[in-house]
């Protein structure tokens, strides 16, 4: 089984991020492998441990994205690729897609492509669809049981109503949730090794490709609207007049 | 604009951010609203009452189930046929996906979870949240169709007219395989309370409620966590309706009412919701620890001096006994649960 | 000279690090509180590798250097002191002793698995009657043919009740020329007939840490146990201080990593007379004492990792290692309870239990005051190490991970 798992370098979560200049910025905080990457890489080394096979990290970055890299090179994937190029500086999910659906295919002979539900810079989480759109590969997104059998692949999908249950033949695209288990630290051997490992990379002309064109752009990020420090008290006649009104605060807000 | 509206739904039901949607596209311009799937006639004739002007209706027993590949390919090639301005979706995680897919065929892109939508000239400039909504951006797409799916509950929902019908215009389905639907199962559990996106704490005022009769044999102590059981009673109402997890001071549990897991704050657990709705709950340092960076926090007290109205946006000064049954009342209505 | 963390080092600290946040700090309070061990930490500890981090592969290990075993102490430190007990007997006074001083059959036996957590060991030095002053030690052994007759009492031992092992040094020479001869060292089965061993409760501090008396009645031990010759006991004890006392200084400082951490969230948090307690000039102080403490204590314990890694003698620069972060963190927990007010002193806060824990270690692994005597001998010329016939192998990165 060659399983491939795509991984994002981001920002720490516990960062505190602000706009600065026009420009995102997260101070000193660390880059790190995307959290909902790290399940993907514990997910695909559970697939490994049952059938067998070899677990591929890939990612598009510079040389901090070898970080994220060596962290799942440490969890024990058995190596990794680094896709690097300085037209992939600003990318958005369809021109990520179209790199790593060219990625997959020079890999070659590969049977199941992971990837972390979304990422917590982006938050859009399409780019797993988008990438087995392009493979002409089932999309297994959300799964949290996966069973293959074969050739065959059966997984329990996580949707507003619980589990869609989905069978499709392999290869085939997965997004992970949580539900595989806390993704497992990295072995000592894992640091050694992954501290010392020479991570190929590969180009855009490597992946026999041009820069894809982005059609997404943020020509503004603000800071969200500073909150108010000041309670406002909710009054009226009855408790129900306050519920009502209450609510309607509340739902305006939109968090709901 | 012409805008589609896609119309998600599950076993019958629709969700009804695709309702709001409609009102969202409908301020774009011109609304074709596309229902696809199998015996969902009456849905299609629904979309008419919310305000759509077009309806497209795939009706195919292949498309009983949704699956990506069928519903985007049958998406995708009415697209390229008819040339709309932009599509929206309800961000939901069948229409996250569709979406996705559609734009790969159509070369397009998608703005995803979007939360406010403007119009500037013929580029939509939707605006959403980044970093786990710790910053907003205001995103345009360069190629046609504009995609969107749209966030639930931040765009009003248009009041149906059942005055309004139509006959929905029948197109064909693309019915390719690459999965098969093999059924659904629920799944067990409450929210936890670290992953929750909305929780309602109680605290030692939940307690008191001295015009409750307690149970004849109780002494001073089991009368005292009898009360608090009914305050919690309500508490956990209210998360029922907000779908939301449920929380306690150390006060509370220490005074036995709920189990350790539910606390929150420096001893126990520290968390981040969105909405953070503290009840009879004083707001001492160490709380506010476990609870500080929620996105907002409501208090309802009978102290108006408790120090947890110093944190929140919204407070009410009153009888939660009263307040929380009124505000679980208005939420079911509100959110037409 | 370069004094940054290599990448390997880096991603040692980050894996201790969440291991001990994520899986015994939301328990260790629990447990603190009922003066018990928390059940599955050895094993755990044990699994992951942690217990055999800075031995060969070849014996078990997992072939990181002996800077790696400072970081891990450090990190479990800075959640419970009882974590990094386990680290300062198992690994320190047990583990690399044998690694100093045990023939290549003892390592065979004995090492491998120790460093793989399959056995647990400890170091039992300590008598009731006997603490600073080694050489009085009560606790003797007679050779009986292939074996040696033990006989007495070993108090104050970190595992005793836990441990598969102990490193233990007796007096088999009942009349020496001088006290520090005729003292022998063993690798004593606590499984034995005749050791029985309980645990002490009732302790300021360490209270999530299994600490006990070992009682020995006629046992039996092995001459293959022996550790070293007859009489050369004294210097091998003085090399199982320099292990156990290195992880005690690197954990002290994980100690003051985490007073420091706690008091500047709550500075931040806290208001009085307007304004966040953090901006207030004398808590100010306090915290920047706080951080420029935890910096030197950092730079001791590298150094004594370099040195080890080299090969190199260490037994002042450990002293100096020990002696300054262990009393820095006894004062870090001091105003950090300060710092906390009221809510320092309760057990809310994690504050009063670092500073019940931080007690210990300027008592134990030789206290404050002995540091301070060996420092005097050193300065003044008295004191020159002599080569010992073992000294703790150097650090082969190579060698180590085949």
């Amino acid at each position: 089984m060659k399983i491939i798992v795509c991984i994002k370098q981001v920002p720490d979560s516990a960062a505190k991020v602000v706009v600065e200049g026009g420009k995102v910025s997260w101070g000193d905080a660390p880059l790190v492998i995307n959290p909902w990457d790290e399940y993907a890489v514990e997910a695909a080394l559970q697939q490994k441990e049952a059938l067998g096979g070899t677990v591929t990290a890939i990612s598009i970055g510079g040389e901090s994205a070898k970080e994220a890299i060596k962290h799942a090179l440490a969890m024990g994937a058995d190596d990794a690729i680094l896709i690097s190029d300085p037209a992939l500086a600003n990318l958005d999910t369809q021109a990520a897609a179209q790199v790593l659906a060219a990625a997959i295919r020079k890999a070659g002979g590969v049977d199941m492509a992971f990837f972390g539900r979304q990422a917590i810079d982006g938050d859009s989480g399409i780019t797993p669809s988008q990438t087995a759109r392009l493979l002409g590969w089932p999309a297994l997104t959300l799964s949290a049981v996966i069973k293959v059998d074969g050739g065959n692949v059966r997984v329990e999908r996580a949707i507003e109503e619980g589990r869609q249950i989905v069978t499709a033949k392999l290869p085939a695209v997965f997004s992970l949730v949580k539900d595989f288990g806390e993704p497992r630290y990295p072995s000592f051997m894992g640091i050694r090794k992954a501290s010392r490992a020479e991570i190929p990379a590969w180009s855009l002309g490597d992946l026999g490709m041009v820069a894809p064109a982005t059609v997404i752009s943020w020509p503004e990020v603000m800071n969200p609207p500073s909150r108010e420090v000041t309670c406002e008290v909710i009054g009226g006649g009855s408790p129900q007049e306050i519920a009502e009104k209450l609510a309607d605060k509340i739902l305006a807000e939109k968090i709901l | 604009m012409k805008t589609w509206v896609y119309v998600d739904h599950f076993k019958g039901q629709v969700l009804p951010a695709s309702w709001e949607a409609i009102g969202a596209g409908k301020t774009l311009g011109t609304v074709t609203a596309l229902v696809f799937g199998s015996g969902v006639e009456a849905l299609a004739k629904t979309a008419f009452t919310y305000g759509a002007d077009e309806v497209f209706l795939a009706d195919d027993p292949a498309l009983a189930d949704y699956r990506s590949e069928a519903y985007a390919s049958t998406l995708s090639s009415l697209a390229a046929e008819h040339k709309p301005d932009a599509i929206l979706f309800p961000t939901t995680t069948r229409c996250r996906e569709m979406a996705g897919m559609v734009a790969m065929d159509l070369k397009t892109g998608v703005m995803v979870d979007v939360t406010a939508l403007e119009l500037q000239g013929d580029r939509i400039v939707a605006t959403r949240p980044i970093y786990a909504g710790k910053l907003l951006t205001k995103e345009t797409c360069s190629a046609s169709p504009q995609i969107a799916t749209l966030r639930g509950r931040a765009f009003p929902k248009p009041a149906a007219d059942t005055g309004k019908s139509g006959t929905p215009t029948k197109v064909a389905a693309k019915v390719e395989a690459l999965t098969n639907v093999e059924g659904y199962a629920t799944t067990e559990g409450g929210v936890s309370l670290i992953d929750a996106g909305v929780i309602v704490s109680g605290g030692r005022g939940v307690s008191n409620n001295p015009t409750l009769t307690p149970p004849g044999g109780l002494d001073e102590k089991q009368t005292e966590i009898w009360r608090a059981q009914q305050g919690f009673a309500l508490v956990k109402d209210l998360a029922a309706v907000l779908g939301a997890a449920v929380g306690a001071s150390r006060a509370a549990v220490d005074a036995g009412y709920v189990p350790y897991m539910h606390q929150v704050g420096q001893t126990g657990k520290v968390v981040s919701p969105d909405l953070y709705i503290a009840c009879g709950i004083s707001g001492a340092i160490q709380h506010l620890a476990g609870m500080r960076t929620s996105k907002m926090i409501v208090a309802i007290n009978k102290d108006a001096e408790a120090p947890i109205f110093k944190v929140a946006r919204y407070g009410v000064v009153g009888d939660l006994y009263q307040i929380i049954p009124a505000l679980t009342a208005a939420f079911k209505s509100k959110l037409g649960k | 000279m370069d004094f940054d963390l290599t990448q390997e080092h880096t991603m040692v600290q980050k894996m201790v690090r969440d291991f001990a946040t994520k899986e015994v700090a939301p328990v260790i309070k629990e447990f603190d509180r009922k003066q018990e061990a928390i059940p599955w930490m050895l094993p755990r500890m044990g699994e992951l590798g942690i217990l055999g981090i800075c031995f060969p592969v070849c014996y078990g290990g997992q072939g990181m250097d002996y800077i790696s075993l400072g970081l891990a102490c450090e990190e479990l430190e800075a959640v419970d002191t009882a974590l990094r007990v386990v680290m300062s007997v198992h690994v320190g006074l047990c583990g690399m002793t044998l690694l100093q001083w045990g023939t290549e059959e003892q390592k065979q036996e004995f090492l491998i698995p120790l460093a793989k957590g399959e056995k647990f060991g400890c170091g039992a030095f300590t008598e009731p009657g006997m603490g600073s002053d080694v050489a009085a030690m009560r606790t003797h052994a007679k050779r009986d043919g292939n074996h040696y007759i033990l006989n007495g009492e070993k108090m104050w031992i970190s595992l005793a009740s836990k441990a598969d092992f102990a490193m233990i040094t007796v007096r088999t020479d009942p009349n020496p020329a001088r006290p520090t001869d005729g003292l022998t060292t063993f690798l004593v089965n606590l499984h034995s007939p005749g050791v029985t061993r309980g645990d002490i409760h009732g302790k300021l501090g360490v209270r999530a840490g299994s600490t006990g008396w070992i009682n020995f009645q006629d046992v039996r031990v092995p001459v293959a146990n022996r550790i070293g010759e007859e009489g050369e006991g004294f210097k091998i004890t003085m090399s199982a201080f320099d292990s156990g006392r290195y992880t005690v200084g690197a954990g002290a400082t994980g100690l003051i990593r985490a007073a420091l951490e706690s008091s500047v969230k709550y500075a931040r948090e806290r208001t009085t007379f307007g304004k966040p307690i953090g901006e207030h000039q004398m808590i100010q102080e306090k915290i920047a004492k706080m951080a420029q403490d935890h910096e030197i204590a950092r730079l001791l314990y590298l150094q004594v990792g370099w040195m080890k890694n080299q090969g190199r003698r260490s037994t002042l620069q450990t002293t100096y290692c020990k002696k300054f972060a262990t009393e820095a963190s006894f004062e870090a927990a001091n105003q950090a309870i300060q710092i906390h007010g009221a809510y320092g002193f309760s057990d809310e806060y994690d504050m009063e239990r670092y500073l019940r824990n931080a007690k210990g270690a300027v008592i134990y692994e030789g206290s404050s005051e002995i540091q301070v005597l060996i420092q005097a001998g050193y300065a003044l010329g008295e004191r020159k190490d002599k080569a010992l016939r073992c000294e703790l192998p150097a650090y082969d990165a190579e060698a180590w991970q085949k």
